[in-house]
């Protein structure tokens, strides 16, 4: 086990040295860090003076380990645009991502687990179909085109929601949150609704698919033999058997959901990260972009390292796969 | 006609035949393919050449609406140019972006499971890797990024003249994992079965057994995932067009002109995102009805995903 979790460790630093020399390579040869401390109007001799200082003249290896020994310190470069270190700007929009994501994840929940059960519970009944044909739809709809139809019924046409920005928010501890204002949370509406409609047909599917199977097993049917009730046969002993499945998947997923917020941030223009990256984009702010990459870099490595740890632990299969 | 005799007794014409979802999801798909193959014959004016519209008609709607012109039947976009026409040639982008996209990856794919699957040891072990690990993080962020740094290095100028291929490769280069995992898969499957080892045993040399004898053997699954793969790969374009890092408007795909069209939304010009709103969903439904009904046909055990 302890072998297991070393190589996965060792693993997981070889990953991020990898992204770290991607955004290292990005910053210095595309971008070009003397702009991005001084702006255009310097002479090229002043310039010149500051690459030396900087050390921009050093070999690319030396270059790089200084890069890997900042970035360890928190130090990922200077934002061009915002005047600010990378790092801080970054920290100060995502709030607004994460609020909009633990949004979506409850949404997730409240829909597709009820959904799931009615229609494995049912599978006859027209209301089923009917989730299940949406659903079909559902995975060939592109977020942004369910984002764009509803900002034009509730936004647009109805008038009722709004459809861009976060609203009022309130600042908790440096937390600005909009979780805490009528008019943060009117804000939120929209975006989360569509940011689900990504994941809800596969959970859908997911709790319905567990939930039929479960209904299958033996222990169901004992149950029935024994003349339990029927509510308590669903909701109790099978259900809870489908929930450890989706936890799991659920966990997964939520990586994604992250990856889909710049769909979403883009078209509601949510203060988020996601949104903040395409701004970066657009106007070629490269340590910006670079230390977004190795944020998100950090952040996935990590969660997968552990994740397949906490796995190593629950199933010894793990950790004797890819031994040899 | 040997091959088209097997056709016409196998199994899977004799399901398709019965099957409604499969005939109408097919005979859709044929159609669009064959718009997007016919495009500049098809296509009543031509969007890429800029004497043909006229900045005067913009927004205007759709012919049955007030306000609408007989002259373009779905109305006008933002640049005043003909939707239908625009919509053509921006499915005729859309689907040689998915197409090149799936051939390129599948290229990259088979051959690194080829290889990783039949000579085992390091390589393998060092290529799964490198798949187990682009596979954690989702194939949009990677496209994402790949096509952001694309932007930047190439600067937006050229990147905009070098969208297609471009794309192509972003595309490409963010879901192989898939095609080297399947492939990988059946590979080790079928290297250890007794056609194998009889051609080793007749002196055929590797390259021909890999790609002779194995590969033919392993294209089942690869064929069901093709089809999922061609509507991911669709439906990334429109995403990255959407966010402005795919084709540039002055040769929209779908999802460009979505973009474009959301700008106007607000005026009520609605027709400019929802007619290829429409046709993009309607493209890849058709693709994943497509792929669904294939993959119960064939129902290679190998598939996962």
């Amino acid at each position: 086990m302890f072998a297991f979790i070393v190589r996965r460790i060792i693993q997981a630093i070889i990953v991020m040295l990898v992204i770290g020399l991607v955004g290292f390579v990005i910053q210095h040869q595309i971008g070009d860090p003397v702009r991005d401390l001084v702006g255009e109007r310097v002479t090229p001799a002043e310039r010149e003076v500051i690459r030396d200082r900087l050390g921009l003249n050093d070999p690319f290896y030396i270059q790089y380990f200084r890069f890997v020994k900042n970035a360890c310190k928190g130090d990922l470069g200077f934002s061009f645009f915002y005047k600010k270190p990378a790092l801080q700007v970054i920290v100060s929009k995502a709030p607004a991502t994460i609020e909009l994501v633990i949004v979506t994840a409850l949404i997730l929940i409240v829909i597709s687990i009820p959904a799931g059960i009615y229609s494995a519970i049912n599978p006859r009944s027209w209301l089923s179909r009917l989730i299940m044909a949406i659903s079909t739809i559902g995975v060939a709809m592109p977020v942004f085109l369910t984002a764009i139809a509803l900002i034009y019924f509730f936004g647009v046409e109805l008038n009722w929601l709004p459809s861009y920005g976060r609203g009022e928010t309130v600042n908790i501890w440096g937390w600005e949150s909009g979780l805490f204002t009528f008019d943060g949370l009117k804000h939120l509406i929209l975006p989360s609704v569509s940011l689900s409609t990504i994941m809800l047909p596969l959970f859908i599917r997911l709790v319905r698919a567990e939930m039929m199977e479960v209904l299958e097993t033996e222990y169901i049917k004992f149950a029935w033999a024994k003349g339990l009730h029927r509510q308590r046969v669903w909701y109790l002993h099978a259900f809870k058997n489908t929930l450890l499945p989706v936890i799991t998947v659920f966990g997964v997923q939520l990586g994604i959901l992250f990856a889909f917020t710049i769909l979403t941030e883009t078209v509601f223009q949510w203060q988020g990260m996601g949104f903040m990256f395409l701004e970066a984009v657009e106007r070629s702010d490269t340590s910006l972009l670079v230390a977004y990459l190795v944020l998100v870099g950090v952040i996935f490595v990590v969660v997968n390292s552990a994740v397949d740890i906490v796995y190593g632990f629950v199933n010894p299969m793990v950790r004797i796969a890819g031994t040899k | 006609m040997k091959a088209w005799n097997r056709f016409k007794k196998s199994y899977v014409l004799y399901s398709f035949k019965r099957d409604p979802i499969a005939i109408s999801s097919f005979s859709v798909l044929m159609v669009l393919v064959i718009i997007s193959i016919l495009a500049p014959v098809i296509a009543p004016y031509n969007t890429y050449d800029s004497a043909t519209f006229d900045i005067m008609d913009a927004e205007t709607p759709p012919s049955w609406l007030e306000g609408g012109n007989e002259m373009f039947k779905l109305g006008t976009d933002i640049q005043g140019r003909d939707l239908l026409s625009t919509m053509i040639y921006g499915l005729r982008v859309s689907m040689i972006i998915g197409i090149g996209a799936v051939l390129f990856q599948a290229l990259l794919g088979i051959l690194v499971g080829m290889f990783s699957g039949f000579f085992g040891g390091k390589l393998d072990a060092f290529l799964m890797r490198i798949a187990d690990i682009q596979f954690s993080i989702p194939y949009l962020i990677v496209a994402i990024f790949t096509s952001a740094i694309f932007k930047l290095a190439f600067g937006v100028g050229r990147y905009e003249e070098l969208a297609i291929p471009l794309l192509i490769i972003v595309i490409g280069m963010s879901q192989w994992p898939n095609y080297a995992r399947t492939v990988r898969a059946s590979v080790l499957g079928e290297k250890n079965k007794e056609y194998v080892e009889a051609a080793r045993v007749i002196g055929i040399n590797r390259r021909q057994i890999m790609f002779r004898h194995i590969l033919p053997n392993t294209l089942t699954p690869v064929l069901v995932l093709s089809t999922i793969q061609v509507a991911n790969a669709i439906m990334s374009e429109a995403a990255l067009s959407f966010l402005g890092l795919g084709m540039p408007i002055t040769k929209p795909s779908l999802g460009s002109l979505i973009r474009a069209g959301f700008e106007y939304i607000f005026s009520g010009s609605w027709w400019i995102t929802f007619f290829p709103g429409v046709l993009l969903v309607i493209v890849i439904l058709v693709i994943l009805l497509l792929g669904d009904w294939l993959r119960d046909v064939l129902n290679p055990k190998l598939y996962k995903g």
